[in-house]
């Protein structure tokens, strides 16, 4: 609009021959402030009521939350790129595609409310309040990493944020004990614990269902259901896919895991129903992973690339939000495109730290073992070596 | 938890040096002492780069008392057993997570074509279940070859293989067994698995009555042992060293052969100190016995333990017991830390701490 603004001044000014035209940069009272949305209802499991279907965003939200997705879904591509070129080994779980969840769950949550994922976790990192220097610097085993490198991609942590956890489905019976702990304290905080549909299936799930339905605790259980379990299709490993009714006892959600709004309402909702003493909740997010499994997975032997290519034209959550903001004139093309730099930089910049910083110090091997005041000796590789463990 | 634990024993007549007991080092040349155990990194303040792999399989001589053999890598050979069990036992098996497109080591690859979807499927994502069910199938009769992804993964299952699998014939008084069940699991170091995707859990299995545990060194091995697994009246747990799936190659015979169980082979014979290992370790461990030779003059015997539970202490102590050992018995093993990711080059026992511990030895 711009351009045809220009345009047509200069078509004066050569009709005129006026010397000098301003054109005035568009303030931000061109824009709307705010604009309401109408999204996909919710499909409800012993729920009488539903989250709201009209939503509002905000511009100030929208471009905040944009710049999010950017950021998470640019440093997924960064660590893809450093995996490919082996400076990033080992383990690394992509979470592009999936972006609408981490960031929809946390804008309707508080930092002081805790959360606890499995292995797909630097998005959550990321939204949690890790920096993407630190995000970096971990999955390339450096002393400036999250876990001080000692964790890798799996494990990453910061405050409220219990993992980064390998072990599929073991961290849910955790997130029901941190959701205890909430309401033992009483501070009025809730934990929202995520697993996907292939964990849907652990015994160990099932299990904390009952506890926390038995002793109502304030557990937003979130199956992150991105239709495929490694390489098995949902059909092929679950005999009912319906995983939000799977918590039979326990109310449930399913919505649209894509959709920005959809996340942010649903959660909101959720949460409100934990913190009032209902006890737990259960939402499946219909997501989607653009990556494969992991980094060794090229994900395309169980699912078409045509399958892939749909998704990501048809419901690509950056792209849906941002389509909304510029059709409801929230922001404009140029202002989307410098925030799109700027993540750019801000990723260079972090590769650029991941890959120069140095590795954690021998010193570091045996640490934290042990809680242990003093330090204790831990056994080497043969009975004449020991090393210390500080903690 | 150890990567593969290696036994030392040191015999033969003659005093040496008297030992200095075991001292601890100064800590903060904690780290120059590990980079001068192995030549191979000099000290440098950039990152290290990825080292190559800390042993070289050492092939074992073509066999020939078992027909005819074919080119065959570890996972290939993995691949010949069972195709050998579905074809001749028709109430076998094969079950596990990804197992009908081949696995994810490609162990189980053109399996499910050969023999159909009802012998040859998937489980879900449950290692509890998956070992409860193949107990269950395998008391009914059949022969129920359990695969779990990863040995990392096989805690879920702990209670079941311990509490229902190794106490099933006991407790029934020999009224019901599972002794077909065999679970196989890939096992141990790769170079780039860190916590959870390079665990050897043998021993936590190894006070458990009741199971066999064994561990091939060899795709010839392997075979041969994972048959006596599948036919034993007993349930076992077969660990498949993951690091050698391509990189071991031998001349496997294709017909089926068993190679027995609780029976350690000794690969080389040796007279001063005796090397105990098992999977990969033992390739390392040649190459020590090797080193040993050319640079000290010792004579290494090499033993392959293959049965871990239970295991062959006749060969291992065959000709001496305590009192007899000239040096006390050595144990070189990962640290007692979790398996670290970026710290796996220092963790492991490579060759150089194998080697600089039968110096000690020698001179204890």
């Amino acid at each position: 609009m711009l351009t045809n603004i220009s345009n047509v001044l200069r078509a004066c000014v050569q009709r005129n021959q006026v010397a000098t035209v301003l054109i005035s940069a568009r303030t931000y009272a061109d824009f709307t402030t705010e604009a309401t949305f109408e999204i996909k209802k919710c499909d409800v499991h012993k729920l009488d009521e539903a989250p709201a279907t009209q939503v509002v965003l905000t511009r100030d939200e929208g471009l905040q939350y944009y710049r999010i997705m950017q950021t998470i879904r640019r440093m997924e591509l960064k660590a893809d790129q450093l995996y490919k070129q082996k400076i990033i080994r080992g383990f690394c779980h992509l979470y592009d595609g999936q972006e609408a969840c981490a960031v929809g769950i946390e804008a309707a949550i508080n930092l002081t409310d805790h959360l606890i994922t499995a292995y797909r976790a630097h998005g959550y990192t990321y939204t949690r309040g890790g920096t993407v220097k630190q995000i970096m610097a971990e999955l390339t085993g450096r002393r400036g990493g999250i876990a001080k490198g000692k964790g890798g991609s799996m494990h990453m942590y910061c405050k409220n944020f219990y993992g980064g956890n390998g072990i599929v489905g073991a961290q849910v019976p955790l997130g029901a004990g941190v959701a205890l702990a909430c309401k033992y304290q009483g501070k009025n905080e809730l934990c929202v614990c995520l697993y996907g549909d292939g964990a849907a299936n652990q015994g160990q799930i099932f299990e904390t269902y009952n506890m926390a339905a038995l002793w109502k605790l304030p557990v937003i259980f979130i199956c992150e259901n991105n239709r495929y379990g490694m390489g098995t299709s949902v059909e092929r490993a679950a005999a009912s896919t319906d995983y939000y009714k799977r918590g039979e006892f326990i109310p449930g959600l399913r919505l649209d895991g894509m959709d920005f709004l959809c996340v942010r309402e649903a959660t909101r909702f959720a949460a409100d129903h934990c913190r009032s003493g209902k006890g737990p909740i259960l939402m499946e997010l219909q997501t989607y992973r653009y990556h494969g499994h992991s980094m060794s997975d090229p994900g395309i032997s169980y699912r078409t690339r045509e399958e892939i290519q749909e998704v990501r034209s048809k419901s690509d959550p950056i792209s849906l939000l941002k389509d909304r903001m510029l059709s409801n004139n929230m922001a404009s093309v140029e202002e989307l495109k410098d925030i799109d730099v700027e993540v750019r930089k801000e990723i260079e910049d972090a590769a650029q730290f991941a890959t120069t910083d140095p590795e954690p110090p021998l010193e570091e091997l045996c640490n934290h073992i042990f809680y242990n005041n003093p330090p204790i000796e831990v056994r080497g590789t043969n009975p004449w070596s020991k090393l210390k463990s500080v903690s | 938890m150890a990567a593969a634990v290696t036994r030392f024993f040191l015999r033969g007549a003659g005093s040496k040096v008297p030992n200095t007991g075991v001292s601890t080092r100064g800590h903060s040349s904690f780290g120059a002492t590990l980079l001068k155990l192995s030549p191979s990194c000099n000290v440098r303040t950039k990152t290290q780069r990825r080292h190559a792999a800390h042993f070289t399989f050492q092939p074992d001589p073509v066999p020939t008392q078992y027909g005819p053999t074919q080119k065959m890598n570890l996972f290939q050979s993995i691949t010949s057993a069972l195709d050998n069990t579905l074809a001749n036992d028709p109430t076998a098996v094969i079950f596990g997570e990804d197992v009908a497109f081949g696995g994810v080591f490609r162990c189980t690859v053109g399996l499910r074509d050969k023999y159909g979807k009802d012998r040859v499927f998937n489980t879900p994502l449950c290692e509890q279940g998956i070992v409860g069910f193949g107990i269950g199938v395998a008391v009914a009769g059949a022969t129920a070859v359990a695969e779990i992804q990863f040995a990392d993964y096989i805690f879920p299952a702990f209670d079941q293989i311990v509490n229902e699998a190794a106490k099933y014939r006991y407790r029934s008084g020999n009224l019901f067994d599972c002794g077909g069940l065999t679970i196989r699991a890939p096992w141990g170091c790769v170079g780039h698995g860190s916590l959870y995707h390079s665990q050897s859990p043998e021993a936590f299995f190894a006070h458990c009555p009741g199971v066999k545990i064994v561990i091939p060194r060899s795709p010839v091995q392997a075979k041969g042992l994972l048959l006596s697994c599948i036919a034993d009246k007993n349930p076992c747990i077969f660990f498949e060293p993951k690091i050698l799936y391509r990189a071991a190659v031998e001349q496997v015979p294709v017909e089926p052969y068993t190679i027995p169980l609780s029976q350690a082979e000794i690969l080389q014979e040796g007279s001063d100190v005796t090397l105990v290992a098992w999977g990969t370790q033992v390739h390392v461990m040649r190459e020590v016995a090797n080193m040993a030779q050319e640079k000290l003059g010792v004579s290494c015997e090499v033993i392959d333990l293959q049965t871990i539970l239970p295991w062959d202490t006749e060969t291992v102590c065959k000709e001496e017991c305590f009192l007899n050992l000239e040096a006390p018995i050595s144990r070189v093993c990962g640290y007692d830390t979790p398996f670290p990711h970026i710290f796996e080059p220092f963790y492991i026992p490579d060759k150089w701490k194998c080697f600089d511990a039968i110096k000690r030895m020698i001179n204890y």
